[in-house]
């Protein structure tokens, strides 16, 4: 018995489209906070319909065939989407898979006479999803690490706050790598605060770089130059122990850079340079006059 | 462990400090691996777009350490005594990686084959 698969499966669209959304349904995986019933319902007759489409008795047994490129495009999109959405990746392979299911369930109930012709069929089925599959994870992943990117890039701007510490002395804390972004960032805020508070003291903090190779030292460098540009004194504090024999043995000259080993000192050097003075204030003597 | 961005320095970097905690390794010597490695595997993605590191726990005697061996496809260097000299660079560079991470290991061995490749292998011992 030969079969016309395309045929048969265009004809039985409604019944696969019907018990697919129904296997979407009853599956535990739906996430129905995130997607509603009649955005699911047009996603699925859109991917169906494109490939019933595409579906023919020879491209069936060759998953890679560019006739189904337009369902890789839509299940592409989906992914993509789902994956920014928050859908976990099972949830997004339910997706499609639950179409393969459908698909030869209605093969199933068609070819009830012919054993070795429905195996056929089913793996060729089976081959074809598969392939889909793997196109919607790849996809899923992806979008994935656009969200960590974009992350990547919040996290940077977030995490450069500029404190005024005091009339005239800016605090920049570093925490993390020092890459050529982030220098970047860390640069133009510096330089707009010291602008805008007409500081002349600015004092860059790296307790919180974990290594600093020679990358990282030609950014401070750079920082710190541009900061003398603008007229204004920087300081680099918060270099610890083991970064300081590293610098050392690494060959980095910052000898020309004002540096302190904590914010503490950085902050007592600025306020000499601006010629203040903190004292303790004298309760007790206060206290006798009074007293 | 494969490196081909930039974005693959910090989980790199990490990986390496995981081994050394592991054997370890005092936080002034973690602190100098992590820093040649850094330069290794930056000069790795600037100069020969990538390439793929090996991080491995050895032993001597009583002494243990961890090797690291940075293999690139990438141009190959043509003159290594020159390259290994302060302040050399072809990058507009401070020039002080290669230099710097020789210094700052217990042992440093470059190999590489213009139009090649280069191999370079460090060794930290967890007393050296
Ligand atoms: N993996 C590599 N493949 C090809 N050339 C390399 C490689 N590593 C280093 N070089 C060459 O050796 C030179 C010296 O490298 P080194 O790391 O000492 O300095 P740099 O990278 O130019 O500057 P820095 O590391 O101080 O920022 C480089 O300028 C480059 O020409
Ligand atoms: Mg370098």
């Amino acid at each position: 018995m030969k079969v016309d698969v395309s045929k048969l499966l265009r004809k039985k669209k409604k019944e696969i489209f019907e018990s697919w959304l129904n296997n979407q349904l009853v599956d535990e995986t739906l996430r129905e906070d995130l997607i509603s019933n009649e955005e699911m319902r047009e996603q699925s007759n859109a991917l169906l319909d494109t490939l019933l489409n595409s579906i023919s008795n020879t491209n069936i047994a060759e998953p890679s065939s560019p006739e189904f490129e337009s369902v890789n495009e839509i299940l592409q999109g989906l992914s993509i989407s789902r994956a920014r959405q928050g859908f976990s990746p099972r949830e997004t392979g339910a997706f499609i898979y639950s179409l393969k299911d459908a698909i030869i369930h209605v093969l199933q109930l068609e070819i009830p006479n012919d054993p070795v012709l429905l195996y056929e069929l089913m793996l060729k089925i089976s081959r074809l999803f598969d392939r889909f599959g793997v196109v919607t994870f790849e996809t899923f992943i992806q979008g994935r690490e656009e969200v960590i990117l974009r992350q990547t890039s919040e996290i940077t701007e977030i995490s450069t706050p500029v404190i005024r510490v005091w009339d005239g002395i800016l605090a920049l804390p570093i925490i993390g790598t020092l890459d050529s972004s982030r220098t970047q960032v860390v640069m133009e805020a510096l330089l707009q605060e010291i602008v805008e508070t007409s500081s002349s003291i600015a004092i860059l903090d790296i307790s919180g770089v974990p290594a600093v190779d020679s990358l990282v030292a030609q950014h401070l460098i750079k920082t710190v130059a541009a900061t003398r540009l603008m007229g204004a004194e920087c300081i680099i504090s918060g270099i610890r122990p083991e970064i300081a024999q590293t610098i050392v043995h690494l060959g980095i000259d910052l000898s020309k850079i004002m540096t302190k080993s904590s914010l503490a000192s950085a902050l007592k050097y600025s306020f000499s340079l601006l010629q203040l003075e903190v004292r303790k204030t004298q309760k007790e003597k206060t206290n006798i006059i009074h007293g | 462990m494969k490196i081909e961005r930039e974005q693959d320095v910090v989980p790199f970097r990490n990986r390496v400090k995981e081994f050394a905690v592991k054997i370890g390794m005092s936080l002034v010597n973690q602190t100098k691996l992590i820093t040649a490695a850094s330069e290794l595997v930056r000069n790795m993605l600037k100069y020969a777009n990538g390439g793929s590191v090996i991080i491995e726990i050895i032993n001597q005697g009583r002494d243990n350490g961890i090797r690291l061996i940075f293999d690139d496809k990438g141009p190959g260097i043509k003159d290594i005594p020159l390259a290994l000299k302060d302040g050399f660079s072809t990058g507009k560079s401070l020039g002080i990686g290669l230099p710097g991470a020789r210094r700052l290991v217990s042992e440093f061995d470059i190999k590489s084959v213009e139009g090649k490749g280069t191999v370079v292998t460090i060794i930290k011992w967890k007393n050296g």
